[in-house]
């Protein structure tokens, strides 16, 4: 039985609702920098500041370079921090993010994900975060703005719990989620504060307990520290677990590190991340009507990439498609296939794989696509041999 | 001005580190951290004084430090100051950030600019030694003209670097900072006065402190102080402060000493006293008389007097 729980909708765009989440998460400090089409997280976020709704300092900074390394020496000085980027801006900051997560700063930034230049383009594909894939950072993707406002409130949770001290991204598909409107139900603040609680450091820059951070590390202690963040990596996915169950209790929405759909019987189904789910799922239910046996696996937490989940939900699937809104240039498979290889190599599972790039830089994936996609999972699933193992859908040839 | 009765004996910046004998950085460090009055945490861009001070397991700071990356020591201090202005702290902990001549003049320019124009209250000191020394002497923006560095090899076309120095203060004063100066690790109360007065302003300040490295600049350990003296006594590095804009000499050198006596017991510019460089000597010396020129002109400093050693021929 859940309880019911009211909450107020409001119409707002995904990162309408990413600015509100910050908001109700009384974030201490925002340095941000603005860029298509995250932007309108922080204006909004700059609307809160000027109105006085906020008691945050916002540091508008002159480069997505500075704004991350604003974020890692507030985050060092103890505070509760939030940023936002996309594309260049997440590619400009590509040294910072290594250092926020060796530094092991909680850090809650937003990726309206776009394409990368060139050419140069301001719409939706994961080539900006699959880019930065290793940075060593927390990595959720959101298929909605109702879940990039959940997640960005659990992020906090998640990357200031000491278990973790990891910085975390909460992706949301640009324009697609970034922009479109939707009813988002809204905690109370009061219990988004119960829920967060106060951010207490487990170190930080103290003029009464000096210490020193970012030290030169060399061969005989870098490994050591490498290992740590594996270490930190691999206590994520509990910590993960029991805010989501917390956050369950105040929301009634339930997260995890996945989310099948009729996956239980599925013969064949299309694994994705992202907005693009949802589509899948109305493709999958049509079909479902036709008796054809799919289903759709939405991944929500792409770092730690959830190996044991994964390979339980297609322990019993024939086939499967991995949609891959980036390239891999020269590599086998995409970024996602890659990881779902290797979860068929590490854990034996006997599920046929094939990969599908698509959506690339804003073109539209469409339930025929999507269709397609099934009925090739299906085909192979039959014993069909898999002739193109990384296929572009929806380009010209 | 300070006086050495009026500093504190303890030691911030800790015996023990790795920088190298003679080292003009090691020195401002020290000077530094004789200087704060207040609890202090520090950012240190990459460089020579950030690798040698802080090998782990050990470091050699004694209040809070911060290293993170080459360009971002300004942004990172902005960070700091903005959460501690949130804390409600701001005015009980002073900010310094530390940055080479690579990491303040090139790199990080744009991370500092960006900083001033915030106006967080955080001091900012460029340690000059004229080149990237940490990865074995290459040319930045604040080498001088004529210098030989890896980078800018001593030919036999092209003699040392072809561009003159960058003038750091001036673009911080052009971003309107209440306080800006130069300083020479040889006039320690000067630098250390100079560190009082930036640290006090509310806002950002900046000082430039020239600090040679006897291996970049090719001379004996042991003269350091003697060519960071000379640098200003020569009116090859004008000490000056900047003030709520109005410029203001800190040492008026009236009877320069030959500019050769600073240039000479160094190897970077050992090349340009062989007779077919004579006019890249004559450029550098031209250079360093309109610079100071410049600057006493700013200072409102008249008449404009000529270097005497102008006129004497390169040797």
């Amino acid at each position: 039985m859940t309880k019911t729980i009211s909450q107020k909708i409001i119409g707002m765009n995904g990162d309408e609702a990413v600015a509100f989440a910050a908001k109700q998460a009384q974030v201490d400090v925002v340095a941000a920098y603005p860029i298509t089409p995250q932007t309108i997280i922080v204006e909004r976020f700059s609307d809160y500041v000027a109105n006085g709704e906020v008691d945050t300092q916002y540091v508008c900074v002159e480069s997505e370079h500075s704004a991350l390394s604003a974020c890692v020496g507030s985050s060092l000085a103890g505070s509760r921090v939030f940023t936002a980027t996309s594309s260049q801006g997440l590619a400009l900051m590509h040294e910072v993010l290594y250092l926020a997560s060796g530094l092991r700063t909680p850090i809650v930034m937003a990726v309206a994900n776009r394409a990368l230049s060139a050419p140069i383009n301001i719409h939706n594909d994961h080539s900006d975060m699959m880019g930065s894939r290793d940075c060593g950072w927390i990595q959720i993707y959101a298929e909605n703005a109702q879940e990039a406002y959940d997640w960005t409130i659990q992020a906090f949770r998640i990357g200031e719990d000491h278990k973790v001290s990891l910085p975390v991204t909460v992706n949301l598909d640009g324009f697609t989620i970034s922009h479109a409107m939707e009813g988002v139900a809204v905690l109370e603040e009061n219990e988004v504060s119960s829920f967060l609680g106060k951010r207490e450091p487990m170190y930080k820059l103290d003029t009464k307990n000096p210490m020193t951070f970012g030290a030169l590390t060399l061969p005989d202690y870098y490994s050591e520290f490498k290992r740590q963040q594996v270490e930190a990596m691999k206590n994520a996915p509990p910590v993960i677990a029991s805010v989501a169950n917390e956050f369950h209790k105040i929301s009634n929405r339930q997260y995890s590190n996945l989310s099948g759909f009729n996956m239980d019987d599925a013969d064949a189904a299309v694994i994705c991340m992202g907005s693009v789910a949802g589509t899948a799922r109305t493709v999958a239910a049509k079909l479902r009507k036709q008796g054809k046996r799919v289903g759709v696996l939405k991944l929500w937490q792409y770092r730690p990439f959830p190996t044991e989940e994964v390979a339980e939900a297609l322990s019993k699937v024939k086939s499967v498609g991995v949609i891959d809104r980036a390239v891999s240039f020269g590599a086998p498979y995409g970024a996602l296939c890659s990881d779902i290889a290797s979860t068929k190599v590490l854990t034996g599972i006997q599920t046929k794989i094939f990969n599908v790039i698509c959506g690339l830089g804003g073109r539209d994936v469409k339930p025929s696509d999507i269709e397609g996609m099934f009925e090739r999972a299906l085909r192979h699933a039959e014993g069909a041999p898999i002739d193109d193992p990384l296929a572009f859908v929806g380009v010209r040839s | 001005m300070v006086t050495l009765k009026e500093l504190s004996t303890q030691e911030f910046f800790g015996p023990g580190h790795r920088m190298c004998t003679g080292c003009g950085p090691a020195a401002m460090a020290r000077m530094t951290m004789k200087a704060v009055q207040k609890p202090v945490i520090l950012v240190n861009a990459t460089g020579c004084l950030e690798v040698a001070s802080s090998i782990y397991p050990d470091t050699a700071w004694k209040v809070p430090w911060v290293h993170t990356l080459f360009e971002n020591a300004a942004a990172v201090a902005s960070g700091i100051e903005a959460s501690l202005r949130k804390e409600g702290k701001a005015d009980t902990v002073d900010i310094i950030a530390f940055g080479g001549d690579g990491g303040t003049f090139d790199i990080g320019i744009q991370a500092l600019s960006g900083a001033l124009e915030r106006k967080h209250d955080f001091t900012y000191i460029c340690y000059d030694n004229e080149a990237y020394m940490n990865t074995g002497i290459q040319r930045s923006g604040a080498t001088p003209y004529g210098a030989a560095t890896t980078t800018t090899p001593a030919g036999s076309k092209i003699p040392g670097k072809t561009d003159a120095k960058k003038d750091l203060i001036g673009v911080c004063v052009a971003h309107g900072v209440e306080y800006a100066a130069t300083a020479s690790i040889a006039f320690w109360n000067d630098y250390i006065t100079k560190v009082r007065r930036a640290t006090a302003v509310k806002g950002p300040a900046v000082i430039h402190v020239l600090a040679p490295c006897p291996l970049g600049w090719r001379f004996e350990t042991n003269e350091t102080i003697k060519l960071a003296k000379l640098a200003v006594q020569t009116r090859y590095f004008p000490l000056y402060e900047v003030d709520k804009g109005n410029y203001k000499l800190s040492m008026k050198v009236p009877k320069p000493t030959p500019l050769e006596e600073f240039l000479k017991p160094q190897g970077r510019f050992r090349h340009l006293f062989a007779p077919e460089f004579a006019v890249n000597l004559e450029e550098l010396r031209r250079q360093v008389e309109a610079n100071w020129n410049r600057i006493a002109q700013l200072c409102g400093e008249t008449p404009i007097q000529t270097s005497p050693s102008s006129s004497q021929p390169a040797s």
